[in-house]
């Protein structure tokens, strides 16, 4: 039961992450590439939940707790790099 | 039993919502319908996983508190990332979607000074919208 639904969910996760990647790659200007950064950011903390759930490492939630706080702060960091004027398309 | 169970729920709901947030990011047509996707089910997708984890790992107290703290700052944090992205989005001047109806702050916000005004004075000849 625990394991087959770890099992999806873990295929859903790197369905996902595959879609973000794609949108990382190709998204049109800047901050899409921002945005698809962010999602890949949270999708990494959801692997690392499930990780340590199926392998039995609980110590493991540190490790997102961190991810989580610097993903934030990288949103805010690009955020001002794009109010103080930044190049809209890199292409 | 239970256990298993909650935590299978949990984790299947949170990883769904993740996928779905994968979907709306390489399916919707511009960057606001985008982040509508992706802050939404990022915060509830790590939400829901987190609180998968505190049932898991229930009989151990400082993991609980942990998980709780995550899901606390996630859920915290989420909009005003979202917020703070989408106004620099708006500021540089990304092209919207163009079935977009109405871009109502369109005409309040002034671009120079970056602050929002009062609506503009309503003409006799226009419709009430």
């Amino acid at each position: 039961m625990l394991e087959i639904s770890i099992t999806i969910s873990f295929i859903f996760l790197s369905i996902g992450l595959v879609m973000a990647t794609i949108r990382l790659l190709r998204g049109p200007t800047l901050p899409d590439r921002v945005v698809a950064l962010e999602v890949i950011a949270s999708m990494t903390v959801g692997f690392i939940v499930l990780y340590s759930i199926s392998y039995g490492v609980p110590a493991l939630i540190d490790v997102a707790l961190v991810l989580a706080l610097t993903s934030f702060l990288t949103a805010v960091a690009f955020a001002r790099y794009l109010e103080r004027g930044a190049q809209l398309n890199d292409d | 039993m239970m256990i298993e169970i909650a935590t299978s729920v949990l984790l299947l709901l949170g990883a769904f919502l993740m996928l779905l947030s994968g979907i709306g990011i390489i399916r919707m047509p511009d960057l606001l319908t985008r982040m509508h996707a992706t802050s939404k089910a990022g915060a509830l997708g790590i939400g829901l996983m987190a609180c998968g984890y505190m049932v898991f790992y229930s009989a151990d107290t400082s993991l609980v508190v942990r998980a709780l703290a995550m899901v606390v700052f996630v859920l915290v944090t989420a909009p005003i990332a979202a917020h703070v992205l989408a106004r620099a989005g708006y500021f540089v001047g990304i092209e919207l979607w163009e079935g977009t109806i109405k871009d109502v702050i369109k005409e309040r916000y002034d671009l120079k000074t970056r602050r929002l005004g009062s609506a503009p004075k309503r003409r006799d000849d226009e419709d009430t919208y």
